[in-house]
């Protein structure tokens, strides 16, 4: 009953994620990711150190789930757990007889190590660890760089066959690659995550993911549990075998509760139904107190929560702000999405889940590559060589997890200055061929970039810093190659532009026609 | 406009073109189509887009006039800002609208509405009001933000522009109807007929950076040519076009060009900007290329204030 309401529950769960992710067409309001994305711990942690609301506060949810339940977050709720039992039922399939799993022993120096060494980097020099190893961020990723290509491509082969039909319903979306290096840490996440889930189910979650290590500490005072009827078991070491976490020491009626993950399977297999799942029984419960444990995860929570706050005192990684860009040519700064506020701020809370490059109607959020140094590996940087920053849109700030990007009104988004657009003459069409163009001008909102008149008839682009919000219409637009004749250096901290002034034509209304 | 005068004037329209027909005129009606037209130019000032519309497109003898039964009609408007109507980056979609049901009415098989837009295709569809318009009254409405919507075609004569990719749309529908909307375009002073067929076009980067006046130009070579041009001038972007900042920009001038002869289209269209045609260099090199004729004075024209 338990093990079937977990498998509904979290296919449920899993699903949503994937619409959520490859959403191409903006279908699902943003309100719904928010309620999806409320309870994922790292995420929702990192919120909850912004702006300690509420409204961030799902993974104080989780921590009182977990010691009232045990690791049930990790079967019902994660998201790259519930794809893990996905892949551990495939990879059953491929065996010939049923798998067995069986009793081993945990990975103790490894995992705590691993979570040890993410409170400490993440204390004392930034999201790095936690950037590469939560698990919700690694999922996102899986999805983004992998699940949506796929399922565009799918989409754009159904497209073309109904366009030959007349049918107009699916319309091709070109898939945006990112560059190739981009790849390299999720894939290999994929391939590692993916051969351990297949062939020794929760072994990830146990002996690597720093959250599961997290929740496991906890899980050690939880208030359910799975429990041994020692009179009814028979030692058919079943459960064992059939376990995901090989965390049930059936000769000793143990179940190590820091790598049980809930996932109820064990219920079910036990044909004398010694196994249940309740209250943890008093005797028990004083036996495995230990207050040096208890320390230690006290302590593990008090790092997780105050990191961030020591972390604001610590030397950023990114760049420092300048006052004036004087450099031509050359991105001094890259552009950091809107609802970022300033570089380093953004770099301090991005977890590079890559929700936002998903979402992003005209992909012109790309996961950065060396633009924002190592602290901002896999965040999202606007490209603005694919694409641009659509005026009239705000779907990045609205759904981040992480609040990394702050949600913006329309009227906040469009006087934000992300970055300045800045004109290189030399490399201008009109300068160099002698002819008009003016595709920068054409393209740009706030009109920042305008012409002026230049030799005899020709028209060539000046700028206006204030009023530039750094959308990158501009930069995409301009049709010189290899090197752009316009182009938007970021802001190191995000500023308030000025609002267009604009004043009524001196041309009225005509009376008559005047040809 | 009522529904019935409407009515009453598409069956007037139907019955000129029988006379038309009857009087042996039956093979200009496959020729080109500006030599069926009773006028060189229509234009029409003082009514709503559709009511507007109307008017002008009885003057020329009626929709049937440019689509025949059974025929496949490409509208191609401007769609290229993802603003509100009132803006008028974009076509009018009332305009839009009235010249859909015309060419059902007429007998179009089939009708198709589309734009390759500069911004977010979805956004500027929806947020012009075209699409609902369209769809509203039969039209398909079709994407073109793919390249695999594009094709290859070749331009003979072009100087700097001899091929190009153009949505396949353009090449499977019988008669094309170009609906610009007149605006103020500071890069190249006017966006009108001609410039409109950049939204037709997948590599149009290549027409900035090769003499856009003359690519613009050349494209007007290709043999795929509109049967009609209808300009609209309800409400017209004076400056800071072709997107506009804000309402500042528009002024309502409640007027409407119909002409098959889209550089005459282009012509009319600098006077009501107030710009020297000479200035807006590609209507000058059309000219010369004998693409049409921008001498309105030898033009047959014919005026009507609502």
């Amino acid at each position: 009953m338990l093990r079937r309401f977990r498998i509904v529950f979290s296919t449920l769960v899993l699903i949503c994620f994937f619409l959520v992710f490859v959403d191409f067409r903006s279908i699902i309001p943003t309100a719904y990711f928010n309620i999806l994305l409320y309870l994922q711990f790292i995420p929702s942690a990192i919120k909850f150190l912004d702006i300690a609301t509420w409204a961030a506060a799902g993974f104080f949810i989780v921590l009182v789930l977990t010691l009232l339940t045990g690791r049930t977050y990790c079967s019902f709720l994660c998201p790259l757990g519930i794809g893990q039992d996905l892949f551990s039922r495939i990879g059953g399939r491929f065996k010939k007889k049923f798998r067995r799993y069986g009793f081993k022993r945990p990975f103790t120096i490894l995992r705590y190590s691993l979570l040890a060494l993410t409170v400490i980097v993440t204390l004392i020099w930034g999201i790095y660890m936690i950037t590469l190893l939560d698990p919700y961020s690694i999922f996102g990723r899986f999805m983004t760089y992998f699940a949506k290509p796929a399922v565009l491509y799918i989409n754009n082969f159904l497209a073309g066959i109904l366009g030959k039909f007349d049918i107009y319903t699916l319309s091709n979306v070109p898939v945006k690659r990112f560059a190739l290096i981009a790849y390299s840490i999720p894939a290999a996440f994929f391939i590692l995550v993916g051969t351990l889930s297949f062939t020794k189910g929760r072994l990830y979650c146990n002996m690597i993911c720093p959250v599961g290590t997290l929740l496991g500490l906890l899980s050690k005072v939880s208030l359910l549990r799975i429990k041994f009827n020692e009179t009814a078991c028979t030692r058919c070491g079943r459960c064992a075998l059939g376990c995901k976490s090989s965390c049930i020491d059936f000769l000793n009626h143990d179940i190590d509760v820091t790598r049980c993950v809930d996932c109820f399977n064990c219920l079910n297999t036990c044909q004398e139904k010694a196994l249940s799942y309740g209250f943890v029984s008093l005797k028990k419960k004083v036996h495995e107190t230990d207050e040096s444990r208890r320390k230690v995860i006290a302590g593990s929570i008090l790092m997780l929560l105050g990191s961030s706050s020591v972390s604001k005192g610590q030397q950023k990684s990114a760049p420092t702000p300048k006052k004036d860009s004087t450099v031509k040519e050359n991105k001094t700064y890259p552009v950091c999405p809107p609802g970022g506020v300033g570089i380093a701020d953004f770099n301090k809370y991005c977890t590079a889940c890559s929700l936002c490059i998903n979402a992003c109607p005209n992909g012109v959020l790309q996961p950065a590559l060396s633009q924002y140094g190592l602290a901002g590996l896999m965040q999202p940087v606007m490209d603005y060589h694919k694409s641009f920053c659509t005026y009239n849109c705000t779907i990045c700030t609205e759904i981040c997890p992480t609040n990394a990007l702050k949600p913006l009104i329309l009227e906040a988004k469009k006087l934000t200055q992300i970055g300045k657009t800045i004109f290189i003459k030399d490399n201008c069409i009109v300068k160099t061929e002698k002819t008009n163009c003016g595709a920068c001008s054409e393209s740009c909102p706030t009109k920042a970039v305008h012409m002026i008149p230049y030799e005899g008839n020709l028209l060539i682009p000046e700028t206006t810093d204030d009023i530039c919000i750094g959308c990158g219409h501009c930069e995409f637009a301009c049709p010189t190659v290899p090197y752009k004749a316009i182009f938007v250096n970021g802001n190191p901290k995000h500023v308030a532009a000025k609002k267009p002034v604009n004043v009524e034509s001196e041309i009225k209304t005509p009376v008559d026609f005047p040809f | 406009m009522k529904r019935r005068d409407f009515f009453k004037t598409s069956v007037g329209a139907g019955l000129a073109a029988g006379a038309a027909l009857s009087l042996g005129g039956y093979e200009k009606l496959w020729a080109s189509a500006p030599s069926v037209a009773r006028y060189d130019m229509v234009a029409v000032m003082g009514g709503n887009p559709d009511a507007m519309f109307d008017l002008g497109i009885q003057e020329l003898g009626g929709m049937s006039t440019f689509v025949q039964k059974g025929q496949k009609v490409l509208i191609k408007p401007n769609i290229g800002w993802d603003v509100i109507p009132e803006l008028a980056a974009n076509t009018n979609p009332l305009l839009v609208k009235r010249i859909v049901e015309h060419c059902l009415k007429a007998g179009a098989k089939e009708v198709y509405v589309f734009d390759h837009t500069l911004d977010n295709w979805v956004n500027c569809y929806k947020n012009s009001g075209i699409e609902r318009a369209a769809k509203a009254a039969g039209a398909k409405v079709v994407p073109g933000n793919s390249e695999s919507y594009y094709q290859q075609i070749e331009i003979p004569g072009g100087i700097k522009l001899q091929s190009a990719k153009v949505h396949q749309l353009l090449l499977e529908t019988d008669v094309f109807i170009n609906v610009p909307v007149l605006k103020n375009h500071e890069s190249i002073r006017m966006t009108c007929c001609l410039k409109n067929t950049m939204g037709l076009v997948w590599n149009r980067g290549y027409w900035h950076s090769n003499n856009l006046n003359q690519c613009i130009a050349d494209y007007a070579l290709y043999e795929k040519k509109p049967a009609l041009n209808v300009i609209d001038c309800y409400n017209v972007m004076v400056k800071h076009g072709p997107q506009g900042v804000s309402k500042e920009d528009v002024v309502l001038m409640k007027s409407q060009i119909l002409t098959s002869d889209w550089v005459a289209g282009d012509a009319a269209g600098a006077k009501m900007l107030g710009i020297p045609t000479e200035q807006i260099e590609y209507i000058p090199i059309a000219h010369k290329m004998g693409l049409g004729n921008m001498n309105l004075d030898s033009l047959n024209i014919k005026r009507i204030k609502m």
